[in-house]
Parts: structure tokens; C-alpha cells; sequence
């Protein structure tokens, strides 16, 4: 039997489909870990972001939070966290909001960067309070960079939350580790078309939506160009 | 691959210098494997890169294609490309390398087109006036003036990929994700402070050595703010 016709037929296994082992539970598993774990992170680098862009201070803190991020790898970032508080969901959440949070300082800094001191001043001269500005007009202009902020935070941890059946977590790592450790190639690549699947369904979505967030008044500017942002623009702005 | 319980764990110091100690060979081996796949992938994603940017750049309808299929390798989380392709490719560096080269070519593709946006069009239009012809044009002038945008990727890539590395663990390689393996199945600290901490510091390391290459190949760029 060939290794197409083998993963086929562990697709079409019903046993798969049900109970706590099945792909539905593995997949709602999957998707409430990370979910719960990019609330999180927004909740908290959302403020930070936007706070500091809003005061033009902490630039090099908040610019520089992204590369100490990726500096730091997150099957470390998730053992560290188990030897912290052992195991479960709970060392994968830590680990996971850890790793959530940067891209989203990072970014939302930079949009409120975007905005030009003279729009600022404009909307200050017009009599706007400091909440009206940072609401009313800041926030609409840094809009698309905090959602690439956010896509980017989240195709992470859609990725990462794979880890997390290393301890002893489900979500749809749970084929990947046990194909491994069971030598079962069709369901190692079962697990890995799974979380394929799901990771471009959650770049192309929240990518749509990142164009979305751009107001209508600026759909015409260059640097909005989805084609080159794929990654995130605290990237391009290595450059 | 089951972490075994957390029983003990509290008597288990962060450090053990005397297990440090006894395992200098093991530590030194995870570090070169851990170089060798990173300075691989990198070098074949530069190689890699380099043309299909140039080609990007240069062919507007080709740009689309590249960044679709470069952006979907990118998203493809690194253990999902592992258990898909051992399979086929078995538990080797030959594994480990596609999915690490994979995840350098979105970075290094995207820097070496904003790099050669960045070229002014009367530099191309001097160049072109000299007679020089397309393909020269491109290795001679255009690219060494796209360098701090490309060695910026460089950056990016190398750091990203020094971090994925870790995760080639699963196919029995690791450099030192094998040390951070070790700590998480014994549920022993030291290997996984030592595995992360060295990892972080070659991070660092690979990032100032490129900053510190982009100076002194790139020295006209040094008055412009950012890299």
C-alpha cells in the first residue's frame, strides 16, 4: 500500500473523526490554546504598543522587543515554562502569550510612528482632546500595522501551540509527536497536513483582514502594500 | 515523547556546574551541529534568494508566484514540515535543511527586492549609459547598492533560523535543541539553561558579526540611521 493510499485511509478512518483523540477535539483543543494565548498577549502588548507610540518614548525598547524575540527559541521558551509550572496547558499558555506578545509592541509602535506630527498637531488644533486624537485619529492610521502585528503573533502561535503535546498537552501536535514516537509515517503526515492547513487558513484570514483595517482614506498608499508586508513591518524596517 | 512528570523537579537546581562539567564534549558537538545547519541553510537560502530577487524584482508578474510560494513555506509551522517530509526524506540533514532553507527564503527574497527598490534610477540610467548590459548591470551595480538591505535579511534569516534549528530535535538531530530535548524528557534543568543560553548567545553573536560585515563592506551606507 502506498503512502498516499495509507494517509487517505486514515483520513476516512471514523475512529479519527470522534472522541477525545479524534481531529474535531484536537482541533478544538488546538484552536482555544492559542486563541486564549493571543488574547493574552494583545491584552497586554496592545496598550504597550500603542502607549508608547502615542508618547513617541521607548522607541528602542519597543523596536528592539521583536529581535530579542526571535533571538529566543520557543521549544525553549515552552520547556522553561514546564519546568516552571509542569505539566498541561498551563506551561503551553505561558510559553505561547511569551511568545505573543513582541511582533505585537513592535508593530503597534511602529503604526503609531506612521502617524505624521502635523496630522497630530492638526487634530490638536482642531480642538480634539488627547483621548479624541489617540482614538479618533492615530488609532485608524496604525490600524494595519497593529493587525500585521497581530497576524504575525498568531500564525506563530498556531504554529508553536504544535509543541505543546510535548507536554502533555493534545491540540493537533498530538499526531505529529505520537506518529513520531509510534513510527506511524501516515499519521505523522496526517498530523503535519492538519497543521499545514490550519496555519495558512489563519495567515490568509487575518492577512484579509489586515487589509480590511486600512481606512478608506489611505487604500492608496504605498506603504500598505500587502504584496511586500507578508512579513511583518517591523522587518521591513531592518531595511 | 511524553515529558514524564514534574516529581522532583523542586530539588532540581537551575544549574548543575559539575554536570557542565562532565559533558564539555556532548555540549561542544551540539554547538557545531547546531552552526552547521545554520550556516547550510543560510547559505543555500542566500543562493537561492539572490536570483529569484533579482528575477522578483526585475518581472513584476513573477513577483506574485514567488511571494505566494515563498509566503506559504514560510507559514507551514517547521514540525508540520518535518512530519510530512521524514517520510520521504528520512530522519537526515537533507530533512532538516529543506524545511530551515524554506523559512530563509521569504526574509531573504522580500530584502533583496526592497534593496534593489532602494537603487536610484540614475544610477541605472549611468550604468546603462556606459554600456553596461542587464546581467552585469545586476551583479555589478545593483546588487553591491541593494547590500544593506540583503545583508539586513541576512540578519533576520540567520537569527530566525539559529531558533529553528532547535526544533530539528524531532528528526534526531537538534544541535543544541537536543540539549533542551534532554532537559524536557529527564526533567532535568541544566541541559536546557545550557541549550537555551548558548543558543541565545549565538543569536546575538551571528547578529553583530553580520552588523559588523554590512560596515565594513557597505561603507557608504553607514551615515543612513536604522541597520
Amino acid at each position: 500500500m502506498s503512502l498516499f493510499e495509507q494517509v487517505a485511509r486514515w483520513f476516512a478512518d471514523g475512529s479519527h473523526w470522534q472522541g477525545d483523540f479524534g481531529i474535531p477535539n484536537r482541533l478544538l483543543e488546538h484552536v482555544e490554546l492559542s486563541g486564549a494565548s493571543i488574547l493574552a498577549a494583545a491584552i497586554i502588548a496592545l496598550p504597550i504598543g500603542i502607549g508608547l507610540g502615542h508618547l513617541r518614548r521607548g522607541g528602542i525598547v519597543a523596536i528592539n522587543v521583536a529581535n530579542v524575540g526571535r533571538a529566543v527559541p520557543s521549544f525553549a521558551l515552552l520547556v522553561i515554562a514546564f519546568e516552571l509550572v509542569g505539566l498541561g496547558w498551563p506551561p503551553a499558555f505561558i510559553a505561547l502569550v511569551a511568545l505573543g506578545i513582541p511582533p505585537m509592541v513592535t508593530n503597534s509602535y511602529i503604526g503609531m510612528g506612521e502617524v505624521d506630527a502635523d496630522i497630530r498637531e492638526a487634530a490638536r488644533g482642531m480642538g480634539m482632546r488627547e483621548r479624541a486624537v489617540l482614538f479618533r485619529v492615530e488609532l485608524p492610521i496604525a490600524l494595519p500595522f497593529v493587525m500585521a502585528g497581530i497576524r504575525t503573533s498568531a500564525v506563530n502561535v498556531v504554529a508553536t501551540a504544535t509543541l505543546a503535546a510535548l507536554v502533555g498537552w493534545g491540540g493537533l501536535g498530538r499526531f505529529i509527536i505520537d506518529g513520531f514516537s509510534q513510527r506511524d509515517d501516515a499519521q505523522k503526515i496526517a498530523g503535519g497536513l492538519l497543521v499545514a492547513i490550519l496555519s495558512i487558513l489563519v495567515e490568509v484570514s487575518l492577512t484579509g483582514l489586515q487589509r480590511l483595517s486600512v481606512p478608506k482614506g489611505l487604500r492608496m498608499r504605498e506603504s500598505v502594500d500587502t504584496t511586500l508586508s507578508k512579513v511583518p513591518a517591523a522587518e521591513l524596517s531592518a531595511a | 515523547m511524553l515529558a514524564t512528570g514534574v516529581l522532583g523537579a523542586a530539588d532540581d537546581p537551575w544549574i548543575r556546574w559539575d554536570w557542565i562539567s562532565g559533558h564539555v564534549p556532548v555540549i561542544r558537538a551540539a554547538l557545531a551541529q547546531h552552526v552547521e545547519l545554520t550556516l547550510i541553510a543560510v547559505a543555500i537560502g542566500l543562493i537561492i534568494a539572490l536570483p529569484l530577487g533579482v528575477v522578483g524584482w526585475r518581472e513584476r508578474i513573477l513577483r506574485g508566484p514567488i511571494f505566494s510560494v515563498t509566503g506559504i513555506l514560510y507559514t507551514i509551522p517547521s514540525l508540520a514540515l518535518f512530519s510530512i517530509l521524514v517520510p520521504f526524506t528520512g530522519l537526515t540533514t537533507l530533512t532538516a535543511e529543506i524545511g530551515l532553507v524554506s523559512y530563509t527564503l521569504l526574509i531573504l527574497i522580500r530584502n533583496v527586492v526592497v534593496g534593489l527598490d532602494a537603487v536610484p534610477e540614475d544610477v541605472r540610467e549611468a550604468a546603462r549609459g556606459m554600456g553596461y548590459r542587464p546581467f552585469r548591470q545586476a551583479v555589478g551595480i545593483e546588487v553591491p547598492l541593494a547590500l544593506p538591505a540583503i545583508i539586513a535579511g541576512l540578519r533576520i534569516a540567520t537569527v530566525t533560523t539559529i531558533g529553528l534549528v532547535t526544533v530539528t530535535f524531532v528528526i534526531g538531530k537538534g544541535g543544541l535543541g537536543s540539549l533542551i530535548y534532554d532537559g524536557l524528557i529527564r526533567d532535568f534543568k541544566t541541559p536546557l539553561v545550557v541549550g537555551t543560553t548558548l543558543s541565545v548567545a549565538l543569536a546575538v553573536f551571528a547578529d553583530l558579526t553580520l552588523a559588523g560585515i554590512q560596515r565594513v563592506i557597505t561603507p557608504w551606507a553607514r551615515s543612513r540611521a536604522g541597520t
